[in-house]
């Protein structure tokens, strides 16, 4: 089976050791991948923001990028969901492009998502150096792409009783893109309280499958001074239990 | 209502300053929220329910007038009166000019947004007549001097604390009473009021196009005896409430109960048809409906049309951490949470409102509960864009340019190249820290911090160039 990785701006600038992983975990399940270099932005931020031009524009090089791709494995679930559920309907007076990028949605998913239903991975091995893991389910994991309890199935494998849920897990962490900085107060009173769900549980690790809710997780954790907390992309903690 | 300019920031920065405010609205929101969901859970089919109500919704919204034309020809047909009213002013004039007619002194009003949507209470007061809320949290608010911050819970934001100490300065009651005690203090006081009144006034949670009836749902009996006791009834009712038949009403009711509270069904569902009949001892001896555009017939033909389908049952409001967080205040609208943040721009412009399609951070937990699955994440996108449009050609061009820089490969590198190297570095940061996105970004986060290594082009590169030497065929 070959994918082509869609990187994702995020991991681009940030999260190098997440997409390393991603790349290791696929290949180690016999995924053969890809990393078709001209690729940039899914253009996310220009959708959310009423931006349809600049949305479009992004649109179509991906599209360009990725139109031969057999299948497109993205890592971050709210870029997945971008590529999946909105590139078609930015284009409504053109049935011809609007089916092209219906075509490449359907063969586009998310990291997690497509191990369990392309790959069909049902079990992970125990990770050697257990911790108390936690998981932040996104909602665009959980109601863009519609992926739930897979992430949570996987932990639990790998950290058996060091896997503990996270209590209010379905809200949202209150980053929401824009949102964070255009209501900065309300964007951090979510990401406060999502902060005291974590340190509940007293977890030293937050897995997720969304990159900027793990900008957002950490980089509040930081600004409180929760040192001891390690905020990981699922695909990290999976490279470590396939090794 | 108008706004000339509403600041959601600023005053959604205030209500989550507000700790007591929080607390009283996450309380009653999550035992509303959770009781939805179990409601839900319970009923077989729910989901298809939700279709349901969403297509016998549709069918009205695809042919509003002859829906509503019929509701009144219906209505008349039964003895009541039929009223058309375009804006909130021509609903108080029509209410105003039946208050006069009257000689009316005094109304008891069982809860209505929709009369809160057009004043009414504030012209009455003007016009002479004494308006008293008689559900149990609008007369709280009523009493407070202030606006309901729920469509559902209007004194959502008060805890049990405050509203004992409102008693004992507005009403005289002893102090400190407990919930028990509050209701029979209020109980009191508008036992008196609802036998002296001379009108009064509902809304409706539904209009029923085939036989002229209206419907209202409460909790507290207050709505029976605002329609039972008084010898005038007006009913002030949204064109958007109307169902098709009488039939409908029973699917529809179970959306709206499970959905608002979580009941299976309200403790009182009042339908009433015509005013008193012949040889009928109670209800009003006159029955008016003001049917109320104010703008909803305008998002008929649009892509908003859905909106029309809302059954104000407050799920939205439940499910978004941004009315739990901020309360309903904040959004100095008669609408708040989600479903306001699209009515309040769409009904009274995206001028007055252009902050609120920015109150969401598109979650989607709003139309994961909406009983008529309006798509509300979708809507606030759109109003987004609407925004863009409305502020002309250099706006949309600056936000234009960098998505122009970013979908170049090479200056789309270069530019992450740069950022890379600026998050790496303290100094150059701190300096950008203090303007912008950048400021309030770093309100309550630090800058984020690249991750460890080489990047990953880099990596790949290296990779690529490994033991058997092939490169990658694309790029």
């Amino acid at each position: 089976m070959k994918i082509s990785l869609l990187l994702t701006c995020t991991a681009d600038l940030l999260y190098p050791a997440s997409a390393r992983a991603s790349v290791e975990v696929l290949e180690k399940l016999g995924v053969e991948v890809k990393f078709p270099r001209l690729q940039t932005c899914c253009g996310q931020p220009w959708l959310n923001t009423g931006n349809l031009e600049g949305a479009r524009r992004l649109a179509l090089h991906t599209l360009e990028v990725f139109e031969d791709a057999q299948t497109v494995v993205a890592i971050s679930s709210s870029c997945a969901d971008t590529v999946r559920n909105h590139y078609a309907e930015l284009f409504p007076d053109s049935p011809a492009l609007r089916d092209r990028f219906e075509a490449l949605g359907q063969r586009t998913y998310e990291f997690c998502q497509f191990l369990h239903l392309v790959v069909g991975i049902k079990k992970m091995p125990r990770h050697p150096d257990p911790a108390r893991t936690t998981y932040h389910s996104s909602c665009r994991t959980l109601r863009g792409i519609g992926l739930r309890g897979v992430a949570e199935e996987y932990l639990a494998q790998m950290f058996v009783e060091d896997f503990v849920p996270l209590p209010e897990q379905e809200t949202c962490c209150g980053f929401g893109g824009s949102f964070s900085v255009k209501l900065p107060e309300v964007s951090g009173r979510l990401l406060a309280d999502k902060l005291k769900n974590i340190t509940t549980t007293g977890a030293t690790r937050v897995a997720s499958l969304d990159l900027s809710c793990l900008t957002h997780l950490s980089t509040g954790a930081r600004r409180l001074g929760l040192a001891g907390i390690r905020f990981l992309h699922l695909a990290e903690l999976m490279a470590g239990a396939l090794k | 209502m108008m706004k000339a300019s509403h600041n959601f920031r600023k005053a959604s920065a205030a209500a989550v300053a507000d700790e007591v405010l929080g607390a009283a609205v996450e309380k009653t929101a999550t035992l509303l929220f959770s009781g939805r969901a179990s409601a839900a859970a319970r009923y077989p089919g729910f989901e298809e329910l939700r279709d349901w109500g969403r297509s016998r919704k549709m069918e009205v919204s695809g042919d509003l007038w002859r829906f509503a034309r019929r509701f009144a020809d219906r209505l008349e047909a039964a003895g009541g009166v039929a009223h058309y009213a375009r804006d909130a002013r021509e609903a108080v004039e029509i209410v105003e000019g039946i208050a006069r007619r009257l000689g009316a002194v005094s109304a008891v009003k069982s809860k209505s947004m929709t009369a809160e949507e057009v004043s009414l209470n504030e012209a009455l007061l003007k016009a002479g007549v004494a308006v008293t809320e008689t559900d149990l949290g609008e007369f709280i608010i009523q009493l407070a001097g202030e606006k309901p911050s729920h469509i559902v819970a209007p004194a959502i934001h008060k805890n049990r604390e405050q509203v004992a100490d409102l008693f004992h300065k507005a009403l005289g009651s002893p102090p400190g009473l407990d919930v028990g005690g509050l209701v029979q203090v209020a109980r009191k006081t508008l036992r008196e009021r609802f036998l002296a009144a001379d009108i009064g006034i509902t809304g409706a949670n539904f209009a029923v196009s085939e036989t002229g009836s209206i419907a209202i749902v409460t909790n507290e009996g207050n709505g029976r005896l605002t329609t039972a006791l008084p010898p005038v009834q007006i009913a002030l009712v949204g064109i958007d409430k109307i169902i098709p038949k009488l039939y409908d009403l029973t699917g529809i009711l179970t959306l709206l109960t499970r959905s608002a509270t979580g009941q299976v069904v309200s403790s009182y569902v009042t339908v009433i048809t015509g005013p008193r009949r012949e040889g009928e001892e109670e209800g009003p001896r006159e029955l008016h409906v003001v049917l109320l555009d104010n703008g909803r017939s305008s998002l008929a033909a649009g892509q908003f049309r859905e909106m029309l389908h809302c059954l104000h049952c407050g799920a939205c409001l439940n499910s978004c951490p941004v009315y739990r967080a901020v309360g309903g205040h904040a959004y100095e609208s008669v609408y708040p949470g989600p479903m306001g943040d699209v009515l309040s721009p769409l009904l009274w412009g995206l001028d007055a409102y252009a902050d609120l399609p920015d109150a969401c951070t598109l979650c989607g937990r709003c139309a994961e509960v909406c009983p008529m699955r309006i798509p509300l994440p979708e809507f606030h996108r759109r109003l987004r864009v609407l925004r863009t449009d409305l502020k002309g050609k250099k706006a949309a061009w600056k936000a234009l340019v960098p998505a122009i820089l970013a979908g170049h490969p090479m200056l789309y590198r270069a530019g992450l190249k740069g950022m890379r190297r600026l998050l790496s570095s303290g100094p150059g940061l701190s300096g950008l820290l203090k303007a912008g996105p950048a400021k309030a970004w770093s309100l309550c986060r630090e800058a984020p911090r690249p991750g460890e290594g080489p990047d990953f082009r880099s990596w790949w590169e290296q990779r690529q160039k490994g033991p058997k030497g092939d490169t990658d065929e694309q790029g």
